[in-house]
């Protein structure tokens, strides 16, 4: 049984990119062992020699030619962005 | 004259190839439905002059002899397609505000056959629930209403898409299915609801929750108009790799009512402890009507059914941590920003302000069971899981041509149950996400009623890529359940 303490779960949040508060992290940790208690039965599965299924898509991915097939569409890129500036999104200073 | 919201799909196509009305008078008549019916809070954008000028131009389109499959029929959309230069929010509000500069594949498809669109449908934010109260645009009530009256849910995720359909404030709608977002709100709201084998429709410019998952289907008030509506989504599209290079069949010709000598599944697996009753009975009954019609009932197994749940809340969320990172306050919705961050405080601000409470939850859960240390124990174990609940599947597939299991453990409860324990709420999903998993169609349809008069409904499931076969159980179910009732104690 896995438990989440306060220090996992803003761990998480911060992996997460998600602000979190003191209280929020406290709510969470239980919120999120409860979850991860629900899935804990999965363990008792006996999978050996079972491969990972990742897409039930049985198909081979498509290759196409390696050539551009769009473009030029700088506005409508922009169009939805909360910032810009000079055809450029726009950016925390991220250099010292 | 006739209540042109009360029509189907089949009818309304009939009605306007004959001329009895046109595509603008029809598309009228669901405006002012859902101006009437706005409490029920089923659309997010309601695009009344939109709807009009499409109407206009299909009623022109229709005068010159060329009419689609589609012509002329009004239509919610859930507002998890992208539809260009109309909001698309995902009923969160990190994209509040967002106009996609593209059309998804589905719509577009359907719009070339002439569909209108009505508007944006409510949603969970996301897709991510069963009841509709994750919206960051409010809950969406069930047309139909218990005999204490309460406010019931329409279900989830697609629950603004099936109260629309219901309520009569859209001929049809589209909908998507992660987990069980089409079935699901399809029986807590008496209508038709298809989940297509995973590849039958087109992803692309769809909001991306659980992309092994996701799928687009239709929601209607009858098992003909589900195919008619699917004939309209599907097909291969080269801009979704996952999309399968398959024809469409003409799924209407599938509806032939014969199935006598079809084999149908009943795995024992689906009953769980704890099943209301008049669950049980309304599959029992369900068994009947298949036997009475010519099918053979066959006792299958599914082992790993009790895994299903476990292995659906890592893998999705594990897929919606990495899918839903794209919301950085960058390139398109909510930023939060104060002088003097950095990005990284922007991220995790812009995110914290902009998802709702399911959501950060589900990020989190799968941010953690894909981090160093605990990626095998729990993601890959899910993946090995998954592949066991696809064979059970298969296994029972060689045996049958369809299975048949109740849609869900009950009837639409009441908003706000439900809301104290996130895994309570999971446990909705519990006959829906089995078939998910395994990428299989599967088809609800409403077969009975609650002892509080509300509508339950039935699951047919099919082999991948065999939706005819479940339309075709599925016609003939609908027409021996002959369920006529309706919300707001409409006469049928």
């Amino acid at each position: 049984m896995s438990s989440l303490d306060k220090e996992t779960v803003r761990r998480i949040a911060y992996l997460s990119r998600i602000n979190v508060s003191e209280e929020g992290l406290t709510e969470l940790a239980g919120d999120l062992t409860r979850i991860l208690d629900f899935v804990e039965e999965l363990q008792e599965v006996d999978v050996e020699g079972c491969e990972p299924l990742t897409s039930v898509a049985d198909l081979t991915l498509p290759l196409r030619k390696d050539e551009v097939t769009d473009g030029n569409i700088q506005q409508k890129v922009l169009s939805n962005a909360p910032m810009t500036d000079a055809g450029c999104f726009v950016v925390p200073k991220v250099v010292e | 004259m006739t209540d042109l919201t009360k029509l189907t799909l089949a009818e309304a196509r009939d009605g306007l190839a004959k001329g009895d009305y046109t595509s603008v008078e029809l598309t009228q008549a669901h405006l002012k439905s859902m101006e009437a019916h706005r409490n029920l809070n089923a659309y997010i954008t309601e695009t009344p002059d939109k709807a009009i000028e499409m109407a206009k131009a299909s009623d022109a389109k229709r005068a010159k002899g060329d009419a689609g499959n589609m012509e002329g029929l009004p239509i919610a959309v859930k507002d998890l397609f992208c539809t260009e230069g109309v909001q698309t929010t995902a009923a969160s509000h990190i994209l509040e505000g967002f106009k996609p500069e593209y059309e998804s594949t589905v719509t577009s498809k359907l719009f070339d056959n002439g569909a209108v669109m009505l508007g944006k449908a409510n949603l969970d934010e996301f897709a991510m629930g069963s009841a509709n109260t994750s919206s960051y645009y409010g809950n969406v009530i069930n047309p139909w209403k218990g005999k204490d009256g309460k406010d019931l849910v329409p279900g989830g995720s697609s629950g603004g898409s099936a109260a629309a359909v219901a309520g009569g404030m859209a001929l049809a709608a589209t909908g998507t299915d992660t987990g069980g977002s089409i079935r699901q709100p399809a029986s807590y709201c008496g209508i038709v609801g298809l989940k297509p084998t995973y590849g039958r429709c087109s992803r692309w410019g769809v909001v991306a929750f659980a992309s092994s998952l996701d799928q687009a289907g239709p929601m209607t008030k009858t098992v003909r108009d589900a195919a008619i509506m699917l004939g309209s989504m599907a097909g291969h599209d080269a801009k979704d790799s996952t999309s399968a290079p398959m024809a469409v069949p003409d799924f209407e010709a599938a509806l032939t009512g014969d199935i006598r000598g079809m084999k149908i599944g009943i795995p024992k697996e689906y009953r769980v402890d704890g099943m209301p009753e008049e669950i049980t009975k309304l599959w029992e009954n369900g068994v009947a009507m298949l036997r009475d019609a010519g099918a053979e009932v066959v006792d299958v197994t599914l082992p790993h059914t009790k895994y299903a749940l476990g292995t659906y809340y890592i893998v999705a969320p594990a897929e919606a941590s990495s899918n839903l990172a794209r919301y950085d306050g960058l390139r398109y919705g909510q930023r939060v920003m104060d002088e003097g961050d950095s990005l990284d405080d922007m991220y995790s601000k812009s995110r914290a302000a902009g998802f709702g409470k399911e959501v950060q939850r589900r990020i989190m859960i799968g941010t953690y069971v894909l981090s160093a240390g605990y990626y095998d124990a729990y993601y890959n174990k899910a993946l090995k899981v998954r592949r066991r609940i696809y064979e059970d599947f298969a296994n029972a597939f060689g045996k049958v041509d369809a299975i048949l299991a109740p849609t869900a453990p009950s009837a639409a409860f009441a908003i706000g149950e439900n809301e104290d324990d996130p895994v309570k709420m999971y446990l909705n999903d519990v006959f829906t996400v089995p078939a998910s998993l395994a990428g299989l169609p599967g088809l609800s349809l409403p077969a009975g009623l609650s002892s509080e008069g509300l509508p339950l409904g039935l699951q047919l499931i099919g082999k991948p890529f065999d939706e005819e076969t479940v339309l075709r159980v599925g016609g003939v179910l609908e027409s021996a359940a002959n369920f006529t009732a309706k919300p707001f104690g409409q006469e049928g």
